[in-house]
């Protein structure tokens, strides 16, 4: 089959490997029908992330129909149509029963690199480095899914893979960093990065009540996107001070909570951020947290900051001072995409949503590398991509 | 609460008598100034203690005689001397159904990766098959020396056994439903000659590691009913 295969920073390709094949009884094999590429497969690209190895199936936004199932798979048959959430959970665990998906204490084979780093390990993750488990990812043709008879959801034949592609992450991502602001009626809501994930987080921000969602970029057709799709005002800050403006359109009181879905490698025009280009560049810091913090600078007394961007490793000049002075709540996390999979693919369902609205590319996966540095370099104005491992008619 | 005496009598005269003879084994081994010879002296030390006393620090320890036994497996294996290894996990299954598959020796080798088979020979003694470096085997015979159905099991390998080792598995219930915390030590003979330097290998560098992956499958398996894997998946060019 084909596959998006990764080789080095900057080196991504599209090879031959051989097809999947089930591993485990409760395992599934997904003929995969629409994948795409997420803004946290560009930390992959750049070398940000460690354990990747050359020769690894990239991809963990995927879906497609179901072409095999294990013996102790239940719930799949052959030819469901499914959407696969991109962090893998076995759902007999303590997290998965509290409904704390990504924190799946079974289904990293190789907990133990992450527990090294991080005292703990999460769930694995497709196509997302070894520490998060080393599976292959699902930008392929066909994809192996372990513990398929929790993660993959049903879909209905009159919903467009377009329309649902998203519940396999960003939609989620963005609906979860959203939840995780406990907004109230009259909260105005910031969000660094309009990004696909962002787009999301704004989008859902407005339908859990947010009375105004304030969206930072420096990318004009992303912060277009962000006003004409879902209302949103917006700061370039490329022309503004984000703080000063931030106070200014709150009355002086900041936003009431900021979501950050920049993550580790914000670029900024504050000194700070070319303190850390350089001390990551000289490999003498791991991340670039300056969108955070700004977050952390603006954001008013008491309240949250949600974090949906990732981050890596040990963060450089935190302002935790101005965390902790004003009593601010920190809520993170890879997102626990099962929980969110129904309710939002009822929304989908309904009309209230479609998350669709994101996609700016449509590409035969030939055109993976291609795009991996489109959308990494924010050419033509590259939002998100989706690309077609079957070489079906693109639209 | 307890008589001190918690060995029965023909067990005190054979622990008395296997114990001299691994005394003087061991002697002899520490006329080479092997540590493996010290760790048979002290072992067989014990033994001798134990069959004249009819006290073993092993079986008190592990909690042989007494309901609110202690977990400590401070053997006489080797006294302080050997390497002691403690992990311990939180299991969301019963107390009751992890003891009854751990007790089904033959199924360990399902999740403890360095063990080829398992062979009960009776109730309470058993043949163990180990990967050994460069394609070979270890073997050992082993005995149960502690069990509470549910809740424990200790054992140690048995007098001429290629490997010295003991070690308990322990079942509690875990707070809030929880589930189990299992908690196991294992003691064996430091590295020394050939037999120690094997068993050094099987057990790795890091020994506590190798037990918490195989504790790690442990408990995956009897969650999930398998062991996550990537063994076998595709992958480009390396």
């Amino acid at each position: 089959m084909k596959a998006v295969v990764w080789h080095g920073t900057n080196d991504v390709r599209v090879e031959r490997v051989p097809d999947p094949t089930i591993l485990n009884p409760r395992d599934a094999i997904i003929r995969v029908t629409t994948t795409a590429i997420c803004g946290s497969d560009l930390h992959l690209l750049d070398g940000f992330i460690p354990t990747m190895k050359a020769g690894d199936i990239l991809g963990h936004e995927f879906m497609g129909e179901v072409v095999d199932v294990g013996t102790e798979n239940t719930r799949l048959k052959v030819g469901d149509r499914v959407v696969v959430p991109f962090t893998i959970a076995c759902g007999r665990c303590f997290f998965c029963e509290r409904q704390l998906w990504s924190l799946c204490d079974n289904s990293n084979p190789n907990a133990w690199m992450a527990e090294k780093l991080y005292g703990f390990s999460g769930s694995g993750l497709f196509g997302y480095s070894h520490m998060m488990g080393g599976y292959a990812g699902g930008q392929a043709q066909f994809v192996r899914v372990p513990f398929a008879d929790v993660g993959p959801i049903k879909i209905s034949d009159g919903l467009t893979d377009e329309q649902v592609l998203f519940l396999s992450d960003i939609f989620p991502t963005g609906y979860m960093a959203a939840e995780n602001c406990n907004i109230n009626p009259g909260d105005t809501i910031a969000v660094w990065g309009c990004g696909p994930v962002g787009q999301m987080a704004i989008k859902s921000a407005f339908l859990l009540g947010a009375e105004r969602v304030i969206a930072i970029d420096d990318v004009p057709e992303r912060l277009k996107m962000a006003q004409e799709q879902s209302g949103a005002e917006t700061v370039n800050f490329d022309d503004e001070q984000v703080f000063d403006r931030l106070k200014d359109l709150t009355g002086g009181m900041g936003p009431d909570a900021c979501i950050d879905a920049v993550g580790l490698e914000a670029h900024g025009h504050t000194l700070d951020s070319y303190y850390d280009k350089v001390k990551t560049a000289t490999m003498m810091a791991t991340d670039r947290p300056n969108a955070l913090r700004q977050a952390i600078h603006a954001c008013r007394k008491g309240g949250v900051v949600s974090i949906p961007g990732v981050y890596g490793g040990f963060l450089d000049k935190m302002p935790f001072g101005a965390a902790f002075a004003k009593g601010l709540t920190f809520k993170m996390g890879q997102t626990h995409v099962m929980k969110y999979m129904q309710p939002l693919l009822d929304l989908v369902q309904e009309g209230a949503v479609d998350p669709s609205f994101v996609i700016t590319h449509r590409l035969p996966i030939d055109q993976a590398p291609e795009a991996y540095k489109t959308f990494r370099d924010k050419k033509n104005e590259c939002i998100k991509v989706i690309l077609k491992p079957h070489g079906e008619t693109v639209h | 609460m307890t008589s001190d005496i918690n060995v029965a009598g023909v067990e005190r005269w054979a622990s008395a008598l296997g114990g001299a003879a691994l005394a003087a084994y061991g002697i002899r081994q520490l006329k080479d100034r092997s540590p493996s010879g010290a760790a048979l002296t002290a072992a067989g030390t014990a033994l001798i203690y134990r069959g004249a006393t009819g006290h073993c620090p092993m079986y008190s320890a592990a909690g042989i005689n007494t309901a609110d036994s202690r977990d400590d497996t401070r053997t006489a294996l080797s006294g302080a001397r050997g390497v002691n290894v403690q992990e311990t996990v939180t299991i969301s299954r019963p107390a009751d159904e992890l003891y009854r598959f751990w007790r089904s020796f033959e199924l360990l080798p399902s999740f403890m990766h360095h063990l080829v088979s398992v062979e009960q020979l009776d109730q309470c003694r058993s043949h163990w098959v180990a990967k050994a470096p460069a394609g070979r085997t270890i073997e050992w015979n082993a005995e149960i020396i502690n069990e509470i159905p549910g809740e424990l099991i200790g054992w140690r390998t048995l007098d001429g056994s290629e490997v010295v080792s003991a070690g308990s598995v322990r079942f509690k219930p875990a707070p809030g439903g929880r589930g189990t915390e299992v908690r196991v030590r294992l003691q064996y003979d430091p590295p020394g000659g050939k037999l120690g330097s094997t068993i050094a290998w099987m057990f790795g560098e890091e020994p506590s590691q190798t037990i918490r992956e195989d504790l790690r499958r442990f408990k995956r398996l009897m969650e999930t009913g398998e062991i996550p894997t990537t063994d076998g998946q595709p992958r480009g060019n390396r």
